[in-house]
């Protein structure tokens, strides 16, 4: 166990809890809870990820270079960051990629939804709800979900690795289309454990509406692509529960970034330089209507309506989303049919181009600038969990106050669970910075 | 904290994407096997049971990138019985190391609009240039087979057995047809080390080194092959300068363009 508290000298009564490193999140980060006269005074998601600048080493790179460069700002949902790079620049190459390499690209990120969402609902959220340290312990009491769970997330991979080459950082997307397109044989040997993922996964939504969830609502709006015929992932407008409905090309118009010292990811605001989140109840949220019927009922079995603002409950809209992504990939082989090329030309272009898709973790926009022979003059990334952060702080906050009488281990871990509820990605985060700056703040 | 005879393991992570230790979690089919030889005593992305050192086994993901970093590595050494690096951030600076060739104050204000909270060093670098270590592991990312080779060849006391020879000679076991001299597509694999099983040339695609240089490359005839596909200096630099820039040989080849 890794908390500490420390109580002040002089004044008043006050607590602070710090837990250093935070376990079961994706990268590096702390969490710093003051509590004072009986109140939560201040909650800090601080991130220690070293900064790794990655918009400033894309400066003068080939375009054609940007999804294999961009993947590696995260082991975990690369898929995200080369799905959004090759929207933005495939926008401003004036290209359309042809109907069935959207379809792979599709099928692609449903493999990277299910292995991302079945890491984290089984290997790091479950044990919370359970009262594990850790998946492996967990194992020992619940083996045979334990084993499901990995098996899920394997079958992620190999979607993964079949239509992208490889599970983590795919060498098979480019800007244009794909290197080689998988043939029809290829992808029919992924229909078996698809339906017997789709199954598992409807057996991961009734093992996980029987979890204990504190009544707990967020307020912030949600943010997430909203899609006319689907359930967003590759494509979409951007809305809100505020009735926002713009092209990703508004999307530096409406959000703006914040440099905030204490944690140093760049904050994500919206227009009114409010908080908002992203993420599985955001696109829920948004659009219920488009989830595939065996999704959708699933979700109203387990007892979830057509919205859900308890972010405790992610781990549940996580489940669906498994059982969406599973459905969607057997109903994309179903329709493949092997383009005629693996990819169209992409001549470079100058003007700026903007993607947005939706990562795991929420919408990941990108926009960069491009001279006429293809070189990166500027790139900008925004990432889920940096536009997550302010709400997982408000969640704390607001969380942290409805318990504060209970014992301190509890407390503490409780804590970490509202984290754990975002899947935050720190690693992901491009922006963020270094945390020792602040240390005096952590011994005060 | 209870003493168990089961060798200690410990995962770290410095400046990276979190791919490579990704990489333990992703050996579904070996994890319960190897959480059952060995007692998981730090992996913070896995569990929140977390016990100090010694550790029998410290396998470090990423690269140095910060004075704190710098320290850290160090505590960790000595903490660790044996220490492996674990991908190309750690073996090699990673991606990041692309700050290596420019002034690292002029890059920041690129990204954040206030440069003075960050505290960086102006060089990424492997874990081998701030410690001794007992093996390092390629790739970007690793190969999860290999990394299951190198923990069991641990457990047992011996070294790995892991090909140091080129993705060119796995493309070329593989029987797969050249896409440099049959298709005319420049490819890194005779330069690059084995471990990802030659897979770009099986998607109709070059090579482009993620698993860095192999033992004594001739890069220089490399970049001849290149220039006669009509490689300029401009691309040379950028394709010596990816995932393992800072590797010396790859290093040396991108500079020599530069000049």
């Amino acid at each position: 166990m890794s908390a500490r508290t420390a109580k002040a000298g002089g004044a008043g009564r006050t607590r602070r809890i710090v837990v250093n490193p935070l376990a079961r999140i994706e990268g590096e980060a702390e969490l710093h809870l003051t509590i004072r006269g009986g109140h939560v005074a201040d909650a800090q998601l601080k991130v220690v990820e070293p900064p790794r600048l990655f918009e400033a080493i894309l400066r003068g790179r080939s375009f054609i270079e940007v999804p294999d460069i961009t993947a590696r700002i995260c082991g975990i949902c690369p898929v995200a960051y080369q799905m959004s790079a090759v929207q933005a620049l495939e926008r401003l190459c004036g290209i359309e990629v042809d109907p069935q390499v959207r379809r792979l690209r599709r099928l692609l990120y449903c493999g990277e939804w299910i292995e991302s969402h079945a890491l984290h609902v089984y290997m790091l959220h479950a044990p919370d709800f359970l009262g594990y340290e850790d998946a492996l312990r967990l194992a020992a009491d619940f083996p045979a979900e334990v084993r499901r769970g990995l098996r899920l997330k394997q079958i992620g991979n190999d979607v993964v690795r079949i239509v992208g080459g490889r599970e983590i950082h795919p060498i098979n997307v480019r800007v244009g289309g794909f290197y080689r397109v998988p043939t029809v044989a290829e992808l029919q040997r992924l229909v078996e454990p698809l339906a017997w993922a789709r199954d598992a996964a409807l057996e991961t939504v009734r093992w996980v509406a029987n979890f204990a969830f504190p009544d707990f609502e967020q307020d912030l709006p949600l943010v997430a692509l909203v899609h006319p015929d689907e359930y967003p992932m590759s494509d979409g407008r951007i809305g809100s529960t505020q009735g926002l409905d713009i092209p990703v090309s508004e999307f530096d118009t409406h959000f703006t970034e914040e440099h905030v010292e204490h944690s140093t990811a760049l904050h994500a605001v919206g227009p009114r330089r409010e908080p908002y989140v992203v993420g599985p109840l955001a696109r829920y949220t948004l659009n219920f209507a488009r989830l595939p019927e065996v999704a959708r009922t699933a979700a109203r079995a387990a007892g979830l309506g057509p919205e859900c603002r308890n972010p405790f409950k992610s781990i549940l809209v996580r489940a669906v989303e498994i059982v969406a992504a599973c459905d969607d990939g057997l109903r994309l082989i179903a329709e493949y049919e092997p383009p005629a090329a693996p990819a169209v030309a992409a001549p470079p272009t100058a003007g700026t181009g903007y993607g947005c898709t939706e990562a795991p973790r929420g919408i990941c926009h990108h926009r960069y600038r491009v001279d006429a022979r293809g070189t990166i003059l500027d790139a900008r990334i925004v990432p889920p969990t940096s536009q997550n952060q302010k709400g997982i702080e408000r969640d704390l906050r607001r969380f942290a106050a409805t318990i504060l009488d209970r014992p301190q281990a509890e407390l503490v871990w409780k804590c970490e669970q509202v984290v754990r509820n975002y899947d935050p990605c720190i690693s992901c985060s491009t922006h963020f910075l270094k945390v020792h700056v602040h240390r005096e703040h952590r011994r005060r | 904290m209870s003493r168990s005879p089961k060798p200690r393991l410990a995962v770290w992570k410095f400046a990276s994407c979190d791919g490579c230790q990704l990489s333990l979690l992703d050996c579904e089919d070996e994890l319960l096997a190897v959480a059952g030889a060995v007692e998981i005593a730090w992996f913070p992305e896995a569990s929140r049971a977390m016990t100090r050192g010694p550790y029998d086994l410290s396998l470090v993901e990423g690269s140095v990138t910060t004075p704190h970093d710098a320290y850290r590595i160090h505590e960790i050494r000595k903490a660790s019985k044996t220490l492996i690096t674990i991908g190309a951030c750690a073996t090699a600076g990673g991606i990041q190391a692309l700050r290596n060739f420019k002034e690292v104050r002029d890059l920041v204000p690129m990204v954040y609009a206030s440069p003075g909270y960050i505290e960086i060093l102006g060089k990424s670098t492997p874990v081998a240039y701030h410690v001794f270590v007992d093996y390092e592991l390629r790739g970007c990312p690793i190969d999860k087979r290999q990394l299951v080779e190198v923990i069991t060849a641990f457990l047992h006391g011996r070294r790995p057995n892991v090909s140091a020879q080129s993705v060119c000679m796995e493309c070329k076991r593989a029987g797969r047809v050249c896409v440099m001299v049959a298709h005319g597509t420049p490819c890194l694999g005779p330069v690059t080390h084995a471990g990802c099983g030659a897979l770009c040339p099986a998607f109709h695609r070059g090579c482009y080194g993620c698993f860095g240089p192999k033992e004594a490359p001739n890069t220089p005839a490399m970049a001849s092959a290149w220039q006669a596909l009509g490689a300029d200096s401009a691309e040379l630099i950028r394709v010596f300068r990816s995932f393992n820039a800072y590797a010396e040989p790859f290093r040396r080849e991108s500079e020599a363009h530069e000049r």
